[in-house]
């Protein structure tokens, strides 16, 4: 029965991990690299951790299967927000077919200010008024 | 049942390293390379995982934490390194 569970917990982890290295050869661009490989990945190395702490069935192994999952976790997302962050600022190019970049005409690439398009109106030094309040008054 | 099924899993994350490698060695830009080797410290870790099974060594999960921790320290200086240039 362990035999079982080990070996599906393994064959979903290596899965998980080929998914990712395709994943990481067939798509466009940076970003969509980096959403392929940082999540499929982690889940990938977790799936197979899990696979470790079932056969062994001990304590010890337990708790150290329990930390690199927990240090995947946490770490995974931080590497991956720090790389696209210097991919983005270096000028990698995106994909033609991205729809949306929001950043590239709101960010100040020298001086790392984000604008929020508002600078200058009205709006950004007093609310809108409110258009219903009269009525419920 | 355990050995046959190791062997497959060993096959699968062979082919998930080697895609990754044509990843680490075609990638156009350097961020791109980055992604590459943070994939392949990732699956080295699955690799470990599953080598403690094949020999019986529960020990060789401290080497699974030590990849896992340089690949992240190695990851972020690659970063500071692409954001700030080599003379900062």
């Amino acid at each position: 029965m362990t035999d079982i569970i080990v070996s599906i917990l393994l064959l979903t982890g290596a899965s998980f991990m080929l998914l990712a290295a395709v994943g990481i050869v067939r798509l466009p661009d940076l970003p969509t690299r980096m959403h392929a490989s940082t999540k499929a990945g982690a889940m990938g190395a977790m799936f197979t951790m899990a696979g470790v702490a079932f056969f062994f069935a001990d304590g010890v192994v337990f708790a150290r299967a329990f930390a690199i999952v927990v240090f995947i976790l946490i770490t995974s997302p931080i590497a991956a927000h720090v790389i696209g962050r210097a991919g983005y600022f270096i000028g990698t190019p995106l994909w033609s077919g991205t729809v949306k970049d929001e950043l590239r005409d709101n960010y100040d690439s020298q001086t790392h200010n984000l604008k929020s398009g508002f600078e200058g109106s009205p709006e950004s030094v007093t609310p809108p008024p409110e258009p219903n309040s009269d009525k419920t008054a | 049942m355990i050995p046959f099924v190791i062997n497959i899993v060993y096959f699968l994350l062979l082919l998930a390293l080697l895609l990754a490698f044509i990843r680490l060695t075609r990638g156009p830009s350097l961020p791109d390379r980055v992604v590459a080797l943070e994939l392949i410290a990732s699956i080295v870790v699955g690799f470990v995982g599953v080598h403690a099974i094949d020999t019986g060594i529960s020990s060789l999960l401290d080497v699974a934490i030590v990849i896992a921790l340089t690949a992240f320290l190695a990851a972020i200086g690659f970063a500071r390194f692409i954001e700030r240039g080599p003379q900062a």
